[in-house]
């Protein structure tokens, strides 16, 4: 699908269909809106004005209600063996009703270095907007296996939040990189035609990497600058908090592992005693597999969640940074200008264009931010009601074991 | 609190109840002379009336731990055939790592007074042992009760360390229920030993658990200050974190009393092994006895006919110095018989007293199985409903921190 690349803006601009955006003709401010049926505006009104900046927020709430129209799944993960190396491959499965998709449904197989030049891509071409982490491409604890079901079924969890944060965001749902990679059945002859596709302010953005110094950023970047920075620093505490308790869970553990045992020993050295002593035994048994899950179930589940939102903010500030990039070069080119002298001080129109781009990094930036923020809140009452309820299945399970062995206890045994 | 019936020279019959019921610490000078720091026992005595309940202070006096040690090897030495009841333990062992090893400890005295105090109730209650004038003195007379029992000359009566050794080793026939008990108590004493041990490092660990909680009450605080909509959630959930934390003191409490009840079975695996030992004793006075009556027997018979079977000092210096005078012979085998007649008395009695010995040992070894079953048994449930309050406990934490993350 050709794009037409002469909106400064990358935003939804792009990539329309009807059905979405009929919608947004209700909401005010609508007009200054680029509407649907592939028409690119005059280059008149930017499109990064506070109204849009609305719609685009009320559009987020629709896509979070009924009008989805893009579902996306990560499952069924396969090994495949060759020659040259041992990989995983995973299935994506797509179901979309959106104009861009050929067929309503997709089912194509990707592995890791798929998901790793997708981001890639995105990053490229939407460089104003927040991509979500991958999961980490080398595990760093060294020994774990690759191949374990745990580590392969933590990935495909990661991988499949990956995709499913892309499916929610306005923009990057529509990028034309993310819908070759759901439905190219040959995805590396993509990757080779890959080169053309790169944009121009992709391009520009690249480019200002480097040589202007900010002088100030704006409060409110600031603000979400300090924030992550505190946010990140709290993670990184409840990480190593979570990864101590574990610890101390195994250890508690292999003791535990030792000790039910022992009353099996001094059962049999008993008559009467013996049940009771079996039974208090096998308790303490049953207490311990549900705690080898509950430790199997936290660095599953909730330790690589945390890890990734610790990756999650890091790639904000990094977006921030490119922000700063593009004011900088903004006051830069401005200061320049003002420097010249002449008569009728006449903004050029790169000076213009480079406005332009930091108005509507400003805003995306903005936008992306509010949209992490509430997803964050989702997930973390997400996670940590997780935590809790494992920690009360593990609870449950226990007392249900102890509970059970009070009437053995109790029981008078028949003189023998 | 116990009731018993206890007689003092036959003539009154009470029922009195036992607690020690304070423990204080005290300076005092030693043997000799020096000056040292000890806790000193209050053991109150209360007469219970019949017919309305009502008790009466009847005696209260201070005792130290020594008086007890002094009391229970009275108690070994007069009656080897009961299974004594045990003293709690000297200095702390099998600690976990808050607990402190210290005897000064406040926690560790706590225990001990009242390890003390069923001591008292466990000889208070058995029949045999609660007739006895020392431990009725022990209760009742403060002054002078140290010389009492040492008048008594029970330390001269006990048998020696060396002398039990060797009767261990050499005794050919013992009665094959005390083999199997004292092969009982040894594994009893291992079984449990390990037990205690590794309930220790599970208490540890366990602490360690709980604790590192806490740290998440800090963080989440910290965190709420940041964050808009989530804080409150946070910040409320990160109390409940503390809470937990601060719960496993208690939790671990709790569960020394039931430490402290596996303990007394662990001592008491050592009181069933002296009377194995008794046994042994009595039982290889018995062979060694008839041994020598029978060499007598054989000395007399060889003397008599004149046969020289066995080797004999007297019939080496006979050889060598010449033969005796049948005189002398004569006087010779009538100091046998004389001998062999007092052996043969010693030996029925020492025969009677064996089997006495046993007869009565095993009546109160069928007492203590049945007691210890009971004990044991009511440990495990108090140990099981521990370990449910626990559960409840934890439910109950993560529940409110659920509903607090619930809210964020």
């Amino acid at each position: 699908m050709e794009i037409e690349r002469d909106p400064p803006c990358p935003g939804p601009v792009r990539v329309m269909s009807v059905g979405v955006w009929g919608l947004d003709l209700e909401q005010p401010g609508s007009q200054d809106l680029i509407l649907p049926n592939g028409g690119t505006p005059a280059g008149t009104a930017s499109p990064a004005s506070s109204s849009s900046l609305l719609n685009r927020l009320q559009l987020d709430d629709d896509m979070d209600g009924e009008t989805r129209d893009l579902f996306v799944t990560v499952d069924d993960p396969k090994k495949h063996v060759c020659t040259m190396e041992t990989y995983i491959t995973y299935r994506i499965t797509t179901k979309s009703t959106r104009v861009e998709f050929d067929l309503p449904e997709y089912s194509v197989r990707r592995r890791y270095q798929d998901f790793d030049w997708l981001r890639n891509k995105l990053e490229e071409s939407q460089p104003t907007h927040l991509i979500p982490p991958l999961p980490e491409k080398f595990v760093v604890k060294g020994v774990v296996d690759r191949f374990s079901e745990e580590f392969v079924e933590t990935r495909r969890k990661a991988l499949d939040k990956f995709l499913k944060r892309i499916t929610d965001h306005p923009v990057l749902s529509f990028n034309e990189h993310f819908n070759v990679f759901l439905t190219a059945k040959d995805l590396n002859a993509h990757k080779k035609q890959g080169m053309a596709l790169l944009t121009r302010v992709g391009e520009s953005v690249k480019h200002v990497a480097g040589g202007y110094k900010l002088r100030n950023r704006p409060l409110e970047f600031a603000a979400i600058g300090e924030y992550l920075d505190t946010f990140a620093l709290k993670l990184g505490t409840i990480d190593r908090i979570a990864q101590r308790i574990i610890k101390e869970e195994i250890e508690y553990l292999v003791e535990l592992r030792e000790y039910g045992p022992v009353y099996s020993t001094w059962s049999a050295l008993e008559a009467e005693l013996a049940e009771p002593l079996e039974g208090v035994s096998a308790c303490i048994g049953n207490c311990s597999t549900a705690l080898e899950e509950l430790t199997d179930d936290m660095t599953e589940d909730f330790l690589p969640v945390l890890r990734e939102y610790i990756l999650y903010s890091d790639s904000m500030k990094s977006v921030l940074k490119k922000r700063d990039q593009v004011q900088a070069e903004y006051e830069a080119k401005l200061e320049a200008v003002a420097l010249r002298k002449e008569e009728r001080p006449k903004v050029p129109a790169d000076v213009e264009k480079c406005q332009d781009r930091m108005e509507c990094f400003n805003a995306d930036l903005k936008a992306d931010m509010e949209r992490w923020q509430n997803n964050k809140r989702q997930d973390f009452r997400q996670l940590l009601m997780g935590m809790a309820d494992k920690n009360i299945q593990y609870y449950e399970k226990c007392l249900l074991a102890w509970e059970s062995i009070i009437p053995l206890l109790q029981e008078k045994q028949e003189a023998k | 609190m116990n009731f018993l019936h206890m007689t003092e020279n036959n003539f009154s019959l009470k029922k009195i109840e036992i607690s020690v019921s304070e423990a204080e610490k005290r300076t005092g000078r030693n043997a000799m002379n020096m000056q040292e720091t000890y806790t000193a026992y209050l053991i109150e005595t209360r007469s219970v009336e019949h017919s309305d309940g009502q008790s009466v202070l009847t005696d209260s006096l201070w005792r130290r731990y020594s008086e007890f040690e002094l009391l229970r090897n009275y108690l070994l030495v007069y009656y080897p055939h009961i299974v004594v009841p045990p003293l709690p333990e000297k200095r702390a062992e099998f600690v976990w790592h808050k607990l402190s090893a210290d005897n000064m400890d406040p926690d560790f005295v706590e225990r001990r007074r009242i390890g003390l105090e069923n001591f008292l109730l466990r000889v208070a209650s058995h029949p045999i042992l609660c007739r006895d004038k020392i431990f009725y003195l022990f209760l009742t007379q403060e002054g002078n009760w140290k010389e009492t029992v040492n008048e008594t000359g029970f330390q001269l009566k006990a048998d020696s360390r060396l002398k039990a050794l060797n009767a261990t080793f050499r005794v050919k026939n013992p009665d094959k229920r005390f083999i199997e008990l004292k092969h009982y108590s040894d594994e009893l004493q291992s079984v449990i030993s390990h037990l205690l041990r590794v309930r220790a490092r599970v208490a540890d660990r366990l602490y360690g658990v709980y604790k590192v909680h806490g740290n998440y009450g800090r963080v989440f605080s910290e965190w709420s200050a940041i964050e808009k909509e989530m804080g409150d959630g946070l910040q409320s959930a990160g109390h409940h974190m503390d809470v937990y934390a601060a719960s496993i003191d208690d939790i671990l409490e709790d569960e020394e009393h039931y430490a402290d009840q596996l303990k007394e079975y662990l001592f008491y695996a050592e009181a069933l092994r002296a009377v194995c030992r008794k046994h042994e004793l009595t039982q290889y006075d018995l062979e060694t006895a008839a041994q020598d009556l029978a060499a007598k027997k054989q000395q007399c018979e060889e003397l008599a006919t004149g046969t020289v079977r066995t080797f004999s000092l007297k019939g080496m210096t006979t050889k060598l110095f010449g033969q005796e005078t049948p005189e002398q012979r004569e006087a010779r085998i009538k100091m046998l018989e004389e001998q062999i007649k007092e052996g043969e008395q010693q030996l029925k009695s020492k025969n009677l007293e064996g089997r006495e010995f046993v007869k009565n040992a095993w009546a109160d070894i069928e007492r203590f199985k049945e007691q210890k079953n009971h004990d044991l048994k009511e440990a495990l449930i108090s140990y099981a409903v521990m370990q449910i309050s626990m559960c409840k406990k934890g439910i109950q934490v993560w529940t409110n921190a659920k509903e607090c993350f619930s809210k964020m």
